[in-house]
């Protein structure tokens, strides 16, 4: 009997030991999802800075204003330009 | 009795009872308190300890991006902070006001007399500022002063887009465009939960989720950024040459019914609201209706075709190129005797116009009218789109007929202008418009017979040759069929005499059209006017553009153009 008791007060300490671990390990867990969460949501908005950033930058404006006066490029005349057929049309 | 027990003195009963009543006693006593604590004050209880370490956190939504149809970011949100105090509960010290009027970016004087008010609960010392800013001041960690997560909204394309794309409100709220148009969409819904914090702020872990976040949808629009931005700026250009008041243009895929590009001049910065105007603001294409004037003429021949009395080369008499109906004299530009029913059109004849008119039942030509969309605002979802004003038959005077042959007594906005035209560009179809990307062939509605439909567009192709109205409508390789307008502009019920509006409307290329655009411009004030020399330059520069950019093959010699002179371009005075 002593020893049944023994026994289970052994396992009943194991048992409250896991608990404890585990309920740690689940907040640990549970912080760096949170953290996850919050480097997703940062990564969001700079997904849509730089979005907007490359939208600037790339304004057809200013590509325009660029290609024309510091690179000397303007838009071929239809003289300057063939069409080919495609090979494998869609 | 053995040895040990001898030396005990033997305890009377009761006390062994007495102990264990007491102990029964506490037993009991502990257990109602139990009792008590978890069934009737429980409620109590649980609510002070999870005021202790529960909290509700607000979970933010972002709002939808809007995208061209390249993907190109046109509107994106961006949070920001908002820096606001309670004035009682602030307590500065020298070094962290300094600080803080740093950051903020305002004067002593400015902080204080925001925080002057102790009875206030709630001040705004700054909204929308950088991220970095804000965590800066959080670093400082002052009392009484808190910060709040705000989204702001910024439109890379500026003014070029403006009209199309709108703006919202500092609530975050869509207030004009398509901002407002899909609003539901666009707009995210802000969720909270339940969370547990430990003693230093941090969250350890998640109880429930009240509401789920739902960021708002991403929209991609039909429009393309760059025809946007050449439309633009070939507008603003020849609106400033002519001195106009204003100016708007649409083009649209034929195919799709999809809109490429929408502009109108003048237009605003959205980024930057703080001076606007009516004028600015105004989405003319789509809200402002005019009177059309010769742009209207291809639908009243189309309407006379298709009763089947004449072909085009029926001979119209229009001489002495002036007609008297009732009070009223139409007359024309050029006047000519005799005219076919294609040169009707590509001279741009009011009287012959008239006439066609007036030879058919009045309910014929307003069937077509009603059947191309005049009258009936265009389903684009589009707030404020009009409708525009086409009176039921059974009112017309015949003089309202005649007028209305070429254009004047009905209204219509550009937009439905513009869509009237794809009933020549696909065979008698009319195809219903969309602002949003479909990148699908659209089905249109039977309206013409694909036979009137190709015979008005070979009567427009002739419209842009020399001798016609609009030659500086042509474009090098490519054959374009179009209309000019040059209407008098109605003001009080009048016509004014010196005001016109000069419009253009044409599809490219005339053998397969795959675009349709259409100009206006308002109030041109140099000497030219006409729809022929101020609307039809707009169209060939944009129209070659877009064609350029569709890749669309070449159906017309690679000549170059000759400017048209005098005596080739005819004048019109609708």
């Amino acid at each position: 009997m002593a020893k049944l008791n023994l026994l289970l007060l052994a396992v009943i300490v194991a048992c409250a030991l896991g608990l404890v671990t585990s309920q740690h390990e689940a907040r640990k867990l549970f912080a760096e999802l949170e953290r996850e969460h919050a480097r997703a949501r940062d990564l969001d908005v700079e997904f849509g800075r730089l979005q907007l950033e490359a939208s600037t930058w790339g304004l057809h404006s200013r590509v325009q204003k660029i290609a024309v006066e510091a690179l000397g490029l303007g838009s071929p005349t239809p003289a300057q330009t063939r069409f080919v057929a495609r090979a494998h049309p869609r | 009795m053995s040895r040990a027990t001898q030396g005990l003195v033997r305890l009377p009963a009761w006390r062994a009872r007495a102990l264990l009543a007491g102990l029964l006693l506490g037993f009991v006593s502990l257990s109602a308190r139990a009792l008590y604590l978890q069934t009737v004050n429980t409620e109590f209880l649980q609510e002070k300890g999870d005021a202790r370490y529960s909290r509700v956190l607000e979970v933010p939504a972002t709002r939808g991006r809007i995208l061209d149809r390249n993907g190109e970011a046109l509107a994106v949100s961006t949070p920001v902070k908002s820096i606001w105090a309670i004035p009682g509960d602030v307590e500065l010290g020298r070094a962290a006001k300094r600080r803080l009027e740093g950051l903020l970016g305002m004067s002593g004087a400015e902080l204080d007399r925001k925080l002057a008010d102790a009875s206030r609960d709630f001040v705004y010392l700054k909204r929308q500022i950088a991220p970095q800013t804000a965590q800066a001041i959080e670093d400082l960690r002052l009392r009484g002063i808190y910060e709040q997560q705000e989204f702001r909204r910024y439109y890379p394309a500026g003014e070029v887009a403006a009209h199309v794309i709108g703006f919202t409100g500092v609530d975050d709220s869509g207030q004009e465009g398509v901002e407002l148009a899909y609003q539901d969409l666009l707009a995210g819904r802000a969720g909270s939960r339940r969370v547990i914090k430990d003693r230093l702020g941090r969250v350890v872990e998640d109880v429930e989720s009240i509401r789920a976040a739902q960021d708002g949808r991403d929209l991609t629009l039909s429009i393309d950024s760059k025809m946007q931005s050449l439309a633009y700026g070939a507008l603003r250009e020849a609106v400033r040459e002519h001195h106009a008041k204003a100016g708007a243009l649409v083009a649209l895929d034929v195919r799709s019914g999809e809109i490429l590009a929408l502009v109108n001049v003048p237009s605003f910065n959205p980024n930057n609201r703080a001076r606007l105007t009516g004028a600015q603001l105004r989405n003319r294409a789509i809200t402002d209706l005019f009177e059309p004037g010769s742009t209207l003429k291809p639908f009243t021949i189309a309407a006379a075709l298709e009763t089947g009395r004449v072909t085009p080369r029926t001979a119209v008499v229009t001489a002495p190129g002036r007609m008297s109906l009732a009070r009223y004299t139409i007359r024309d530009v050029h006047p000519a005797a005799v005219l076919t029913v294609a040169q009707v059109l590509q001279k741009s004849s009011n009287v012959g116009a008239a006439k066609l008119a007036l030879a058919m039942p009045a309910e014929v030509m307003w069937d077509l009218f009603r059947h191309v969309g005049f009258g009936t605002a265009p389903e684009l979802g589009f707030p404020g789109a009009a409708a525009g004003r086409l009176r039921n038959y059974r009112h017309w005077r015949p003089i309202e007929q005649a007028t209305m042959a070429y254009g004047h007594g009905i209204s219509l906005s550009l937009v439905q202008l513009a869509r009237a035209y794809t009933v020549f560009a696909r065979d008698g179809e009319l195809v219903p418009l969309s602002l949003v990307k479909s990148g699908a062939e659209a089905s249109g509605e039977k309206v013409l017979s694909a036979e009137t439909a190709r015979e008005v567009r070979a009567m427009l192709e002739l419209a842009v040759q020399p001798g016609g109205t609009g030659p500086r409508a042509r474009i090098m390789g490519y054959r374009v069929a179009g209309k000019t307008g040059t209407a008098h502009k109605e003001e009080n019920g009048r016509y004014a005499a010196d005001k016109y509006i000069a419009s253009f409307v044409g599809l490219a290329p005339a053998s397969a059209p795959r675009i349709v655009v259409a100009v206006m411009v308002d109030e041109p004030r140099a000497d030219d006017y006409y729809g022929g020399s101020v609307a039809a330059p707009i169209f060939a520069r944009v129209a070659q553009a877009i064609l350029r950019m569709l890749a669309v093959p070449y159906d017309a010699p690679l000549e170059p153009l000759d400017a048209p002179h005098g005596s080739d371009e005819a004048g019109e005075s609708t």
